[in-house]
């Protein structure tokens, strides 16, 4: 299905939101996540199914003031 | 000893991560400047290049606190949802609350950060608002839970310094028991000192060091004008006057035509 990885557009297998951050190559990652504006926690992203056109913003630490 | 949240902090400099040449640059003024807390932010992060991964490790390595912050969001909303994201990556409940209301001056949306506040001080969180020197919304923000303050000097990166010493001042006399960090606008180390003298807790700077010609020796002097100015402020400075006053007795002068 397509749906958005922070911004572009992309094809993926996966069904879950879990799935879906390891075929993108997250897995280990220290990331946050959020889909459709949602903050969706570590334990949730197993069971978050995904849909066609899901917004999925993957955050990780960067510099700050 | 200084204290935010109840963590002493044997540092009054707390120093921010971002523009800085390279992360061997930040990690070096990191240490130059003796802090114990750096801000950070979450940004979006790329599969392919991993630069939040390789940033976290670098800060990580450091053995600073880190103080999450909100930079960008411009409603609740997006504060309370980054903040929940924040708390989750960088494990603390430390959060640096921005909600920007003007894009020209970055002046915080007043009646958005109280709000968020309120939210998220519920929720367990320890709140730096980054506000304005504004007394009745400094009170709302300690009403909301608030239990630090970081008033803005002048504009976020315009190293203008202090811009309205009446109301800073007024400030610091409202809250004594808050602690108030001036947060934005440094430029120099004199207007750290400046702030540390008036009777300010703390300092948080980025823009100031980080992109001066060399920020690590930039690090070092804003440590010494922060240790200065507190010296000053425990010392009692004495009051200014209209006139000269002659600082050589006036008695046991010669009469000498």
């Amino acid at each position: 299905m397509k749906v958005q990885v922070n911004g572009e557009w992309r094809e993926l297998r996966a069904a879950d939101l879990a799935a879906a951050l390891s075929e993108l190559g997250f897995e280990h990652a220290v990331i946050a996540t959020a889909v459709n504006d949602e903050f969706v926690p570590v334990g949730g992203r197993a069971t978050l199914a995904l849909s066609e056109g899901d917004r999925i913003e993957v955050l990780a630490p960067m510099q700050g003031g | 000893m200084l204290a935010l949240y109840d963590v002493p902090l044997g540092s009054r400099l707390l120093l921010g991560t971002a523009r800085y040449p390279s992360p061997a640059v930040l990690a070096e003024a990191v240490k130059a400047s003796a802090t114990e807390v750096v801000t950070v932010s979450l940004r979006r992060e790329s599969a392919g290049d991993r630069a939040g991964q390789g940033f976290w490790s670098i800060v990580r390595e450091l053995g600073v606190r880190v103080l999450p912050n909100t930079a960008g969001c411009h409603s609740v909303k997006e504060a309370v949802t980054t903040a929940h994201m924040a708390r989750e990556v960088f494990g603390s409940t430390w959060l640096k609350l921005e909600v920007i209301g003007d894009g020209d001056t970055l002046q915080p949306d007043v009646f958005a950060l109280v709000e968020a506040a309120r939210v998220l001080c519920a929720e367990g969180f320890e709140v730096f608002p980054y506000t304005t020197e504004d007394p009745t919304v400094a009170e709302r923000l300690c009403a909301a839970g608030c239990r630090v303050l970081m008033p803005w000097g002048s504009p976020i990166g315009s190293g203008r310094g202090l811009n309205n010493l009446f109301g800073l001042k007024a400030l610091r006399a409202r809250f004594p028991e808050v602690p108030l960090v001036i947060d934005a606008g440094i430029g120099v180390p004199s207007h750290a000192a400046q702030a540390l003298e008036l009777g300010f807790d703390a300092v948080l700077i980025n823009t100031a060091i980080s992109q001066a010609a060399d920020p690590v020796r930039m690090a070092r002097a804003f440590a010494q004008a922060v240790a200065a100015g507190r010296q000053a402020h425990q010392a009692g400075p004495m009051e200014p006057r209209e006139m000269a006053v002659p600082s050589t007795p006036i008695v046991g002068t010669a009469l000498l035509r």
